[in-house]
Parts: C-alpha cells; sequence; structure tokens
C-alpha cells in the first residue's frame, strides 16, 4: 500500500503550553484514519499541523514521499492537494454555493470558467445540492453548509481531506446527512483523516482509530479491534464515558 | 435695511433666490473636492490599512506614525501646509492642493475603518482561504477584503459626510467652493445671517442626499448576501 503522509516525532507548543508530544502517524492512500479523545487532547493541532494551517516546532512531516518543510517548500501547492472541512464550515458567506466551490478551482489552479462551473456543479449534485447553486451560504441549514464546504474541498482535487470535528456544530437531526456524504466518500476510496466525536461513525467507517489523551497517541488499532477490545487502560476509561 | 437685525425672513428668501446661480456653481465645486478626496483617501487609507496589518514591523511603524501624524493635526494645517509648502516644489492648484490635503486628511481615518473592517473578519473565512491553496494575497483580496468592504460601509459613509464637511475648510486657500461662495457674498451685501443660513442648507441637502446613497448603498451589499 501507497503511503502518503507520515509524521515523525512532531510536537507542537503553544506558548508554555505542549500540545503535541512525540507524534508519529503513517497513513497511507485509502486509509480512512479517525481521531479520537477529550478537547484539549491535540487531535484538532495534528489535523491542522498536517496543512501547515500550524506549523510544526520539530519533527518530520513526509507528504506523498517528500519531506515539506515551510521555509523551503511552497505550501499553497501542498495545500491544494491536502482538502479540509471546518467545524464552521467557514463557508464565503459573499459568495454564492456554487462560486464558494469554483472560486478556488478558478483563482489557483486557474481553471477556465466553465470546466470549473461544469465540475462545481457535478459536486453538489454529489453531495445533494444540485438545487442550490445560486443560493447564498446564510440561506442553508448547518448540515448544507457542511456539504458545501466538503464539496469546495473536492473541488480542488486533493489526494487526502481533512476534517475537523465536522459535526460538532450541527443540530443533531443533520448530523446523518453530513457523515452520509462522508461515508460515500470513504467508498470512493478518499484518504480521509477524521478529528471526531462520532463513535459510531468511527467504529462503522474508519479502517482505523486512534486516540489521543494531553498530546500523545495512546493507542492505534484497526476501528473494529479498537472499539471491541481496547488495549490501553486510559482508551477504556475514555470509551467507557463516551460510548 | 437696518446693520444689526440679526435676522430678516425677507431678505433670506430673496437671497436665496438670487443667490442660487453661485451656490450651485460652488456647490458643484464642493462635491468634486469631495468626491476627488474621498477616492484617493481611499486609496491611501486601503494602503495604510494594510501597511498597519502586515507582519513586517517596519510597515507597521510607517502606518502608525503616519495615522499618527495626520490625525494629530489640525486639517487647516494641513491645507495650508500643502497650499504654501508643497506648491512650492511642484506647482499645484489651490484645488487640487486642497483635495489632496483633505485625501490625506481623510485617509488617517480611512486607514482605521478598513483595519478595523477586515480585523473583524472572522479568521476561518481566512484558514478556509489557504486551506484551499490560496496565497496570503488572494485570499485577501477574494474572500478578506469583499467581506470587509461592506463592513467598512457604514463608517465610511459617515467619513465622508464628514469630508463633505470639511471641505468648506478648502475656501482658506482660495477654493471657490460653497463656503467661499458665500463669505464674498455675504461681505458684499452684509447679509451675513442669511447668507450663511442658505449655505448651511446647501450643505445640509449635499449630505441628506449623500446619506440616502450610503443607505442605498449598503441595503444593496445586504441584499446581495441573502
Amino acid at each position: 500500500m501507497k503511503e502518503m503522509i507520515r509524521v515523525e516525532k512532531l510536537n507542537k507548543s503553544f506558548g508554555d503550553l505542549h500540545v503535541l508530544k512525540d507524534i508519529d502517524l503513517t497513513v497511507n492512500e485509502k486509509d480512512v484514519l479517525c481521531l479520537i479523545g477529550a478537547s484539549g487532547s491535540g487531535k484538532s493541532t495534528l489535523l491542522r499541523c498536517l496543512n501547515f494551517l500550524e506549523i510544526k516546532d520539530d519533527g518530520v512531516i513526509i507528504f506523498e514521499g517528500d519531506q515539506i518543510e515551510p521555509k523551503t517548500h511552497n505550501l499553497n501547492e501542498v495545500r491544494q492537494k491536502v482538502g479540509m472541512v471546518f467545524q464552521h464550515f467557514n463557508l464565503f458567506p459573499h459568495k454564492t454555493v456554487l462560486e464558494n466551490v469554483t472560486e478556488a478551482p478558478l483563482m489557483v489552479k486557474k481553471t477556465n470558467k466553465a470546466t470549473a462551473v461544469k465540475e462545481g456543479k457535478a459536486l453538489l449534485e454529489k453531495v445533494g445540492l444540485g438545487d442550490k447553486y445560486h443560493v447564498y451560504p446564510s440561506k442553508l441549514s448547518g448540515g448544507q453548509k457542511q456539504r458545501v464546504a466538503i464539496a469546495r474541498a473536492l473541488a480542488m482535487k486533493p489526494d487526502i481531506m481533512l476534517f475537523d470535528e465536522p459535526t460538532s456544530a450541527l443540530d443533531p437531526e443533520l448530523v446523518g446527512e453530513v457523515l452520509e456524504t462522508m461515508k460515500d466518500l470513504a467508498k470512493e476510496g478518499m484518504t480521509m483523516i477524521i478529528v471526531t466525536h462520532e463513535m459510531g461513525f468511527a467504529k462503522e467507517v474508519a479502517d482505523y482509530t486512534i486516540y489521543m489523551h494531553e498530546g500523545r497517541i495512546v493507542e492505534r488499532g484497526e476501528s473494529k479491534a479498537f472499539f471491541e477490545h481496547p488495549k490501553e487502560e486510559r482508551t477504556k476509561e475514555f470509551l467507557s464515558k463516551v460510548l | 435695511m437696518i446693520v444689526g437685525s440679526v435676522f430678516d425672513f425677507g431678505t433670506f428668501i430673496s437671497e436665496l433666490m438670487r443667490t442660487y446661480p453661485f451656490f450651485i456653481k460652488a456647490a458643484i465645486i464642493t462635491i468634486q473636492l469631495t468626491i476627488a478626496s474621498i477616492l484617493i483617501g481611499t486609496v491611501i487609507g486601503i494602503i495604510f490599512a494594510l501597511l498597519k496589518l502586515s507582519p513586517v514591523r517596519l510597515f507597521r511603524m510607517i502606518a502608525n506614525g503616519y495615522i499618527t501624524i495626520i490625525r494629530g493635526t489640525p486639517l487647516i494645517v494641513q491645507i495650508f501646509a500643502l497650499f504654501y509648502g508643497f506648491s512650492q516644489i511642484i506647482m499645484l492648484s489651490a484645488f487640487w492642493s486642497a483635495a489632496l490635503a483633505l485625501a490625506v486628511h481623510n485617509s488617517a481615518y480611512i486607514a482605521e475603518i478598513f483595519r478595523g473592517a477586515i480585523q473583524s473578519i472572522d479568521k476561518g473565512q481566512t484558514e478556509a482561504g489557504r486551506s484551499l491553496g490560496m496565497s496570503e494575497g488572494v485570499t485577501m483580496r477574494r474572500i478578506i477584503m469583499p467581506q470587509a468592504l461592506r463592513r467598512a460601509v457604514p463608517p465610511l459613509g459617515n467619513q465622508f459626510i464628514i469630508g463633505l464637511k470639511d471641505s468648506s475648510l478648502a475656501a482658506f486657500v482660495a477654493v471657490d467652493e460653497l463656503f467661499r461662495t458665500a463669505q464674498g457674498i455675504a461681505a458684499g451685501t452684509l447679509n451675513t445671517m442669511e447668507t450663511y443660513i442658505i449655505v448651511a442648507l446647501y450643505y445640509l441637502l449635499l449630505v441628506m442626499v449623500f446619506t440616502v446613497i450610503v443607505n442605498e448603498v449598503e441595503k444593496r451589499m445586504a441584499k446581495s448576501e441573502k
């Protein structure tokens, strides 16, 4: 299996707060990986380090065989291949749904307008929003907004998708539609790293699940085994609280 | 007419009817002065807002210095400095030296308006742009600025109204705008109170028209997001 991302001895601090401690992580092509853990355990920071929204203090990040260093690499090019979906959607409020999706292909990849629109519409169709092209985000529900955000990230044709608590800001009845979209994506073979509190989703959809605690990876396992027979005491304790 | 009568309604009406050709001509100059100074001031203001938000310390220091000096000195001093000072180096007409002084003066306030508006845009917007591979410049131009501009419209409108009224100070470097025209008429007729009330009405009318335009722009911009 081809390796997509490898992280070695990654450390990150915010001032005195040591958020990530010696993180080692390998993600292969088509892996779906869930990061779980209490808030403050460093899972979101880890995700954000992977597309360089946060810059690591030290350690190695290898993406598709290249060791990426912020000083020597053009991070804008790396980020084009690493899609990101945020907890609070972060849609562009001054642009329509379709413009949200076509903006980056047009401005970054210089895709011609007709192609960008055609591909954008197809993506919106795919996430079930084929009737909302010309609507502004303020008119959408949370679940619809998050699906637009997913389509927007996919429009750059990324090699991997990062999801930072994609359903945490949603009303409970809207969580399902977003998870369904993500499940479809997983089925198509997209490589995905998902920070989530949806244990059912992690167990069902993720190939691997990782439990983080106080900036360290405590346990990593194939999802079924991870949830049914966790090895570490701290994992058991955490799962007993959330399941 | 008895000199010393404070206000005479009959005189007011007859002067209003008599002087409007002069005042309309002058109002056009006031409008030109205002628009020129606002446009130039907005461009300078945006540049200094971006400098102030720059990660480069030197740029921030330059912007802070500029804003501190411009906001810390009277507009009339700036107009005189430009007209009597710089015009010895570069020939500037009275109109353009006043327009430039007004532009520079307004730009310091406009810079702060834009800085505030840009900073008020959620950090997630920048992160979304950057996560899609957009450069800092593209993110600023395509994502942050259009949103900041919308937020800046109400305070900008306010600043433009201040700029319109401040343009009256151009009278002191002999620009034939509204106020100077009023001074001339008052000096000639000695109908001081009536003349200045008339010119005040012209300013008020211009400000009201301006306010309507600003409100309309605000409404349109709000609408386009719905």
